[in-house]
């Protein structure tokens, strides 16, 4: 078996997504066999290979800076949990 | 079931006046709601909305207005994946946490299909944010396949795949981010198309890894799928990742032959699909010895990187996955659990709840691959190894015109097979995840059965040949007519 680097708890507080004791445990053992896979990029040599981050040839796309029609408030909240007045509602965020 | 089976001959017939759009509309919904409970394409039918466009357009008609000014696809039923926004309509990608959204605003390729005379009848199933490879991720319920309805239709465009190998439509829009059209149309036994990155919008389109996602045709034939891409493809200044190239005519590129054509046979696929499944190496040998007779010249060519393709897309699509999913948190859309009155709270019940046990696994790997001290080690490594897997294609490309490969290591299996190992499911996308890291176009087309369960035969291109690789795609299938060969099973057990 490889080695699961991964602190779990931890990366589950960044992702802002909590898991229980058994995602956590079933998790753990479904990555240890991913990460066989994994480790194989760490036999290759790639210093000197620059990163792709895309493959596509386009780079800074800009439109002109005009004014246009948008999304109007009442279909823009339209899917809102929780509103008031033009306003999407969530709870206090500053204490 | 009284249904023609492809685009071209059920607009051949709306055009003679033989066939309204709102009997082609009516016969599609028919044979989907009749085989709904065997095999579940569909998350949401949409009969009203249907049979009103269908109307509307046949009104057209009955005032003289040609079918030809109606557009390319007028009056043909089609599919939906539900990753694409339909306004004022459900769409919920598969997932508990949209499972109330109705998009203020239509998909750049809906909004062409409809503007191109289409009518859409329903949103198809499919894995939960597009992860998965055998429709089971659904937060809903796994759709069937209609070859055999113990078996999964593939993923993540399972439902659509679906409902146009059983017949009901011809033509369904899907996503590939990793194999997700590819895989189920080998498995549905219909053509599936992921077209270059970039060549057709994503606007509207639900995110899952945004450097690889790409929306495509999937259809009964590779005309069919040439004329849906046609529609569905060019720039759209809604998405600065479409390219402003032209768009080639792609009925004009099907051709009968394939005089001229070196067609690239992957060393190192080959190597793979021997050693693990003689019936499948059997019949993808048959299909190049049937290239050859067509006039093809076959070349040797290496993808010496390919087989680092699984661990490089574990990492770049999770990353990317972890990015594009940290927007659901029930505080604009979808759904909202909130109990505590802490945001913070707010936010992670939300996930906690909302997402299911894939999107889970790969937004926490996702998130490690992005997380400071990991970043370089995991992600930008990943990164590295896409510049060489996408320079292989370029040195194979120097040889030949197109590769011809493996959609598939299997014929579809049976529910449940996979569903207690990720690693094992990633596996089946081993032949198609190359060439989305490369961003190149890919197909797979019908190449026959084993066991009487269909096998599809990926031809890839350099970007933007997808003429090309349709035309030589069409050469094969009108040689070879795989697809008319096994009937699907489950419309034995629907007749009426």
């Amino acid at each position: 078996m490889a080695d699961v680097p991964i602190d779990i708890d931890h990366v589950s507080k960044l992702a802002r997504l909590p898991l229980s004791a058994s995602e956590k445990e079933r998790f753990s053992g479904q990555f240890a066999r991913l990460f066989q896979f994994i480790t194989e990029l760490q036999q290759l040599d790639v210093e000197k290979i620059t990163a792709t981050a895309q493959v596509i040839p386009l780079h800074n796309v800009f439109r002109d800076d005009t004014v246009r029609d948008s999304l109007d408030h009442e279909a823009a909240l339209a899917n809102a949990p929780d509103r008031e007045g033009d306003y999407f509602k969530t709870p206090r965020i500053l204490e | 079931m009284k249904i023609a089976k492809t685009a071209h001959e059920l607009s051949d017939a709306i055009r003679r006046k033989e066939l309204s759009s709102r009997e082609a509309v009516e016969a599609a919904l028919d044979s989907a709601q009749a085989l709904d409970p065997s095999l579940r394409a569909y998350i949401t039918l949409l009969p009203e909305r249907a049979r009103d466009r269908a109307k509307q357009l046949d009104d057209r008609i009955a005032r003289g207005d040609s079918a030809d000014s109606l557009g390319a696809l007028a009056g043909i039923p089609v599919a939906v994946k539900d990753i694409f926004c339909l306004e004022g309509e459900l769409t919920t990608c598969g997932s508990r946490i949209l499972g109330n959204f109705r998009p203020p605003y239509s998909a750049t390729v809906v909004n062409k299909l409809e503007a191109a005379g289409a009518i859409i009848i329903g949103k198809t199933n499919m894995d939960e944010f597009a992860m998965g490879s055998s429709c089971e991720n659904s937060a809903f319920f796994p759709t069937r396949n209609p070859y055999d309805v113990t078996r999964v239709p593939g993923g993540s465009s399972g439902g659509s795949a679906s409902t146009v190998g059983a017949g009901s439509v011809p033509i369904a829009l899907g996503t590939d981010t990793g194999g997700s059209i590819r895989e189920p149309a080998s498995f549905c036994n219909i053509v599936g198309v992921k077209p270059t990155y970039g060549r057709v919008s994503r606007y509207g389109m639900i995110a899952f890894a945004s450097s690889l996602d790409q929306a495509g045709p999937m259809t009964r034939d590779i005309r069919d799928a040439a004329t849906t891409l046609q529609v569905m493809a060019g720039h759209d200044e809604m998405d600065s990742t479409s390219v402003d190239t032209p768009v080639p005519n792609y009925a004009a590129a099907l051709r009968t032959d394939l005089a001229g054509v070196r067609i690239g046979i992957v060393t190192e696929f080959e190597d793979s699909i021997g050693r693990s499944d003689a019936a499948m190496a059997g019949l993808y040998k048959r299909a190049y010895a049937d290239l050859e007779r067509l006039g093809a010249t076959l070349v040797e060519v290496h993808l010496p990187h390919a087989q680092y393709g699984l661990a490089t897309y574990y990492l770049i699509a999770p990353a990317e996955c972890s990015s594009n999913l940290a927007r659901y948190d029930g505080a604009r859309y979808g759904c909202r659990v909130n109990e505590s009155g802490d945001v913070f709270t707010m936010f992670e019940h939300t996930r906690e709840a909302g997402f299911g046990d894939e999107v889970k696994r790969r937004i926490i790997l996702g998130t490690y691959a992005l997380s400071a001290g990991y970043y370089d080690a995991y992600y930008v490594r990943a990164q590295k190894v896409r510049t060489l897997i996408k320079r292989d294609f370029d040195n194979a490309f120097a040889q030949c015109d197109a590769i011809a490969c493996p959609a598939v290591s299997c014929p579809p299996f049976e529910l449940g097979a996979k569903t207690q190992d990720p690693v094992a499911m990633y596996l089946m996308d081993y032949f198609t995840i190359p060439m989305s890291l490369a961003g190149i176009p890919a197909l797979s087309v019908p190449a026959g059965y084993v066991n009487e369960l269909p096998v599809g035969l990926q031809f890839a291109a350099p970007a933007f040949e997808e003429a090309r690789m349709l035309g030589i795609a069409h050469a094969y299938e009108q040689a070879t007519h795989h697809a008319d060969q096994v009937a699907p099973k489950v419309l034995a057990g629907a007749a009426r």
